[in-house]
């Protein structure tokens, strides 16, 4: 085999390779980044009634727009009804994702708002699955 | 073209429910980037009495649109007008700011890159080099005939901690008429009166009100480095977010010198709208 034809074999393997690689890492990597401290922290509001309702607030104020009413996604915005947010993810891990936001993926960071508002919208996007 | 533009009224006028949780500052820039596909439209006067100079009421309309989570571009137009003297549009700023790094960190650094091509222009919305009472006194006449065309650069640098969101500016500007360097700052620090969000939907809630102090200052050009002979301010600030995306913010300055204006009285109102351009592609209303 010559060079040339090596290289026109083994390129396109090579892309295909990267995509399923880049795919495969796409939705839910970020879970990989969070830190093991962040992870296991607690929230404060867990299951209180009128956190969920005040994390219902916040989230149609700042959310709902790009994740849909009811959290059920929209075009490339993921759903939060999901296995990977109810169940996958820890309340630290989804303080995380708020706090940091995953700017690669057109998440903006939501540290401007409060901590005990992060942590709000947190109780309320753990209360979707009930 | 009017079946256009009755369409993008009806997008600011329809939009409902949105977010803003802007800081109340008016000249600091803070690290928080508007989101993505989001369009603000603001509107900033000032009002101000110059020592032996007319008052005057300066006022700025901004479109600021969030192109990635890590580009915010703005363009402003700029007006003026003086009390026993005239009214002018001053001229157009484009600004762009990026933020070189992901995630939120103890620091955070913006980079900040403006165009502008003012003349007569009083909306301070940044102090530097010698800037200060003396560049109020000639009328608008004389003023507007000397156009400033300037390359500004920023480095934004702000922390959120406890609720608390402490901001930094340092500032650089050239002028493009071969005249030197002129430096100035702004720093800020804000918190809203309440952390927690309220359980009920309520316009006046604590929460939705942010308070802090804003101060500001020239730090002279290339040749005479500092403090000495440029105007400084400081004053309180306070804005009110209300839960359809208004918000309202005001603020009194005080000049700390003799070089500066005695008293500046602000008013920002702004609203923004979520996912501009979506609002046109069907089925996503």
């Amino acid at each position: 085999m010559t060079r040339r034809a090596r290289f026109l074999t083994l390129a396109p393997l090579a892309v295909l390779c990267l995509t399923l690689l880049g795919l495969a890492s796409a939705d839910g990597a970020w879970l990989g980044r969070v830190p093991a401290a962040d992870h296991q922290r607690t929230n404060p509001y867990q299951g209180q009634a009128d956190a969920i309702a005040a994390g219902r607030n916040i989230f149609e104020e700042h959310c709902a727009r790009c994740h849909g009413e009811n959290a059920e996604g929209k075009k490339k915005r993921p759903p939060l009804k999901s296995q990977r947010v109810q169940q996958e993810a820890s309340a630290g891990d989804l303080h995380w994702l708020l706090y940091n936001g995953n700017m690669k993926k057109g998440m903006p960071p939501w540290a401007k708002l409060p901590d005990p508002q992060l942590w709000q919208l947190v109780s309320y996007l753990k209360s979707l699955h009930e | 073209m009017t079946f256009r533009l009755t369409i993008l009224l009806s997008a600011v006028l329809v939009s409902g429910w949105a977010a803003a949780q802007e800081r109340p500052y008016f000249v600091t820039y803070s690290h928080e980037m508007e989101e993505p596909g989001n369009l603000e439209i603001e509107m900033f006067n000032v009002v101000g009495k110059p020592t032996g100079a007319n008052r005057f009421l300066g006022s700025t309309v901004e479109l600021g649109y969030g192109v990635k989570t890590w580009w915010t571009s703005e363009f402003y137009l700029d007006g003026q007008s003086t009390a026993n003297d005239s009214t002018i549009f001053t001229g157009f700023r484009w600004e762009n700011r990026f933020r070189p790094l992901m995630g939120e960190h103890w620091i955070n650094p913006v980079l900040y890159v403006e165009f502008e091509n003012t003349a007569a222009d009083k909306v301070l919305r940044e102090v530097v080099g010698h800037d200060g009472n003396a560049d109020f006194a000639d009328p608008n006449s004389v003023a507007r005939a000397e156009h400033e065309r300037e390359m500004e650069f920023k480095l934004i640098l702000g922390s959120n901690f406890r609720g608390w969101n402490i901001s930094e500016n340092i500032i650089a500007v050239k002028n493009l008429a071969n005249e030197p360097w002129e430096f100035g700052y702004a720093w800020a620090a804000s918190r809203p009166l309440k952390l927690a969000a309220s359980a009920h939907k309520c316009a006046f809630c604590a929460d939705r009100f942010q308070a802090g102090i804003e101060m500001y200052g020239g730090l002279g050009d290339r040749y005479s480095f500092g403090t000495n002979q440029t105007s400084q301010y400081f004053g309180p600030t306070i804005n009110w977010s209300s839960p359809h995306g208004t918000t309202l913010s005001f603020s009194t300055q005080f000049g700390l010198n003799d070089y500066s204006i005695p008293r500046l009285y602000r008013i920002g109102i702004s609203y923004e709208i979520e996912q501009f351009f979506g609002r046109f592609h069907r089925g996503d209303q």
